[in-house]
């Protein structure tokens, strides 16, 4: 097989853009800029870190379904911690959101990783309200029978149908959190390639 | 070839500093131990909520007065849902954003005729009882306006409409069969077989409750067990949950909305506020490139001390 025929393959084109794009020492850096020395940098992945907590959680619950957490003890306590890793993560998330605009931390090239974390954090929410339609309770029924008129208002209640327990739960446990993961991996993939965004030039040379 | 002026708000700077010695994978295993251990915590110390669903069954043994008046109003036609418009019928025009008839739009895709699905198919689905049959054959033989001069004399009567010795007491005498459906339904309601009916009305394994849950939230005993937990419109209940829970803390400016006028006066709130927020949000999706909203960073300062150390003279 010749160099040029290696050289057009896509897997061949695929690898070269990849690791020019994310070479070994930015998506596993062993240093960073001396500015990034900040509490506000541990909210980032904090808010990660909970999203690993509520997939967890989530996924012990999924193991037993949907009803188990109101007859069982252990299962209380694991639904318990998912509805807590949920607010952590949404604390840890806001907190991130309002440190990166501060920080106006899309200078640079970095439009791209403010809209995927933006976009995550709707996909966030509506992942969170469907969780909470999905609980098979009082909260369930009151949250669904009232955010069924704000839906039905837009005319999109007739295809996201909140009071329809099956594709409320299908939603909450397949499509949005594929969505939140694959938005989030992209997020970071995003960070790490970019690196973290440098402070406000404060002196016209450094503005050159 | 000039070179492109330095835009502060779009470009960053080089950096040209010093870096620091970053362990990343240490970094992430902490925080992830951290969340959790704190999770944990938070669970152990304060669990979650979890109040028992209301049925059908429930609500007519504890209400049964309120029960069998949202069974006429589903029977006559003055029901919430039974007047809603899209995606239910075509009863209503629906919300309105402008000129835009969103809902009327999509159209009666969840049709429900409340009459039938809330009263009359319940009641054919119960054993055979002479009474209720006699009384399905007189409804099914009726002209409407027979039925309607039926539903007319008992909605009258039925404002002094009592429960007494289990069994619904209203003083309509030209009210044909129903009283007899009032009455049979809010037994089959207080048995649980309404439950089961509207349930199961689409086949043995269902997901889909809409026909239940419509039907309990027509009446009055849902929104108050809701008032006093805190739950309404005007409590902030869209972002609350039972107890003393943070909830979906996440949806106060949506639900700051609902407080304020014009939304909380308007028959068209429900769509003013998502028509608001959709566009807010596409203005946070879009900030990087809002000339203006992306300068505040810069203007207010707030980076001086995020950045402090990096600042120090």
């Amino acid at each position: 097989m010749s160099t040029t025929e290696i050289d057009r393959q896509w897997t061949t084109k695929l690898r070269r853009r990849v690791t020019a794009k994310l070479p070994p020492e930015k998506l596993l850096p062993d240093t960073q800029p001396a500015y990034v020395s900040s509490w506000i940098y541990v909210f980032g992945v904090t808010t990660l870190s909970a999203l690993m907590v509520v997939i967890a959680t989530g996924c012990l619950l999924a193991i037993r379904g949907p009803q188990w957490w109101h007859g069982s003890g252990i299962g209380h306590f694991v639904n318990s911690m998912h509805l807590w890793s949920v607010e952590i993560f949404f604390f840890a998330m806001v907190i991130h959101l309002w440190g990166k605009y501060f920080m106006a931390a899309w200078r640079g090239g970095r439009s791209l990783t403010w809209v995927t974390g933006a976009v995550t954090f709707l996909v966030s929410i509506l992942t969170a309200f469907t969780g909470y339609v999905s609980q098979t309770n009082f909260d369930s029924q009151w949250i669904a029978t009232q955010a069924k008129d704000g839906i039905n208002a837009t005319g999109g209640g007739a295809y996201f149908n909140v009071l329809n327990l099956g594709q409320m739960l299908m939603w909450h446990i397949v499509l949005l959190p594929i969505a939140a993961v694959v938005l989030t991996g992209l997020h970071v993939l995003m960070v790490r390639s970019k690196g973290v965004v440098p402070p406000f030039a404060d002196t016209a040379s450094e503005m050159s | 070839m000039s070179k492109k002026a330095f835009r502060p708000d779009v470009d960053a700077p080089e950096w040209k500093g010093g870096y620091t010695p970053y362990d990343i994978i240490k970094e992430g295993t902490i925080a992830l131990l951290v969340v959790a251990l704190l999770t944990i915590g938070l669970a152990v110390m304060f669990g979650s909520p979890d109040v028992k669903a209301v049925t059908l069954k429930r609500w007519a043994n504890a209400a049964p007065v309120d029960f069998a008046t949202t069974a006429l109003s589903e029977l006559n036609g003055t029901s919430g849902v039974a007047t809603y418009g899209a995606p239910y019928n075509k009863n209503s025009t629906g919300q309105q954003l402008g000129p835009l008839e969103l809902a009327k739009w999509v159209g009666a895709r969840i049709p429900i005729d409340t009459a039938t699905a809330f009263v009359l198919d319940p009641l054919k689905s119960l054993p055979s009882q002479p009474a209720l049959s006699t009384g399905l054959a007189q409804w099914k033989s009726a002209s409407n306006g027979t039925r309607q001069t039926w539903m007319n004399d008992y909605t009258k009567a039925a404002t002094k409409m009592k429960f007494s010795a289990g069994q619904v007491v209203v003083n309509a005498n030209n009210a044909g069969p129903v009283p007899v459906f009032i009455n049979d339904l809010t037994q089959m309601a207080r048995s649980g077989a309404l439950d089961q009916d509207l349930v199961t009305s689409n086949g043995f394994y269902t997901t889909d409750y809409t026909l239940p849950l419509l039907f309990i939230a027509d009446g009055s005993y849902l929104g108050n067990l809701a008032a006093t937990q805190h739950l309404t419109g005007e409590q902030w209940g869209m972002m609350n949950e039972t107890g003393s829970y943070p909830g979906q803390a996440w949806l106060w400016l949506y639900t700051f909305w609902y407080q304020v006028p014009p939304f909380s006066q308007s028959g068209n709130g429900d769509v003013l506020v998502w028509g608001l927020m959709m566009v807010l949000t596409a203005g946070l999706i879009l900030v990087p490139f809002i000339p203006g909203v992306r300068s505040i960073p810069r203007k207010t300062r707030v980076y001086r001390l995020i950045w402090r150390e990096h600042y120090k003279p």
